[in-house]
């Protein structure tokens, strides 16, 4: 486990400052935070809420590499990385990242990084509720 | 040979974990041509990925029982 990382993926509400504690370090002058929040609309329909499902070890092991990779991509100090699993309502926060770097340009980056990287290769999927039925986003074939 | 099952492959499937017992099916390829056979809804699904042990595998990797190998639907995280 590297102490640099604080992954987890939690089937209750996420706290922005249990985040920003981890990251916050006396050698860093920037921290980022980015904050994924359920919407109530896609694709010109009304979203009523969302359920997530993840293959949890494997997406910890996936979020670990991403996060490691920022370490030596843009000298990362430290890094949270927060998912929901489970029912999550409209305005709800989703996701959380959290990175400190000595200063802000490389905390901006590793926190985009990190947020895309997860949407194209960690082992989460959203399943949208809609008002006529419900559907697992990105698997209509 | 066990598989577990998220998201929509789970519902093609209807179960979580997929049991097999075929001796055919020796590398991730094989498995592929088997869900697909046994499965139609998957050539639906072009970017289905397996996961062994924990990894995203190749076509080309081989498996066996001893392994821990999932069906990766397309990822829709964050």
């Amino acid at each position: 486990m590297n102490q640099d990382f604080d992954i987890k993926i939690i089937d209750k509400a996420l706290s922005i400052d249990n985040a920003y504690d981890f990251v916050l370090d006396s050698t860093c002058g920037g921290i980022t935070l980015f904050v994924g929040t359920v919407r109530n609309h896609n694709k010109g329909e009304t979203v009523t809420h969302l359920d997530f499902e993840s293959y949890r070890p494997m997406a910890i092991k996936e979020l670990t590499k991403i996060a490691a990779s920022c370490q030596t991509q843009f000298e990362t100090k430290k890094i949270a990385i927060y998912h929901r699993e489970g029912l999550v309502s409209i305005k709800e926060k989703a996701v959380i990242i959290a990175v400190s770097t000595i200063h802000r340009k490389q905390a901006f980056l590793a926190c985009e990084f990190i947020i895309d990287q997860l949407k194209l290769n960690v082992p989460i999927w959203k399943k949208e509720y809609l008002m006529d039925g419900s559907h697992w986003v990105n698997a209509r074939p | 040979m066990r598989i577990k099952c998220f998201g929509i492959a789970k519902e093609i499937i209807n179960q979580n974990t997929l049991s097999i017992e075929d001796d055919t099916i020796l590398s991730v390829q094989d498995l592929r041509r088997y869900l697909e056979n046994q499965y139609p809804r998957f050539s639906q699904y072009k970017s289905f990925m397996i996961a062994v042990n924990q990894t995203f595998a190749l076509d080309t990797d081989q498996i066996s029982s001893d392994d821990e190998i999932a069906i990766i639907p397309p990822v829709s995280g964050g």
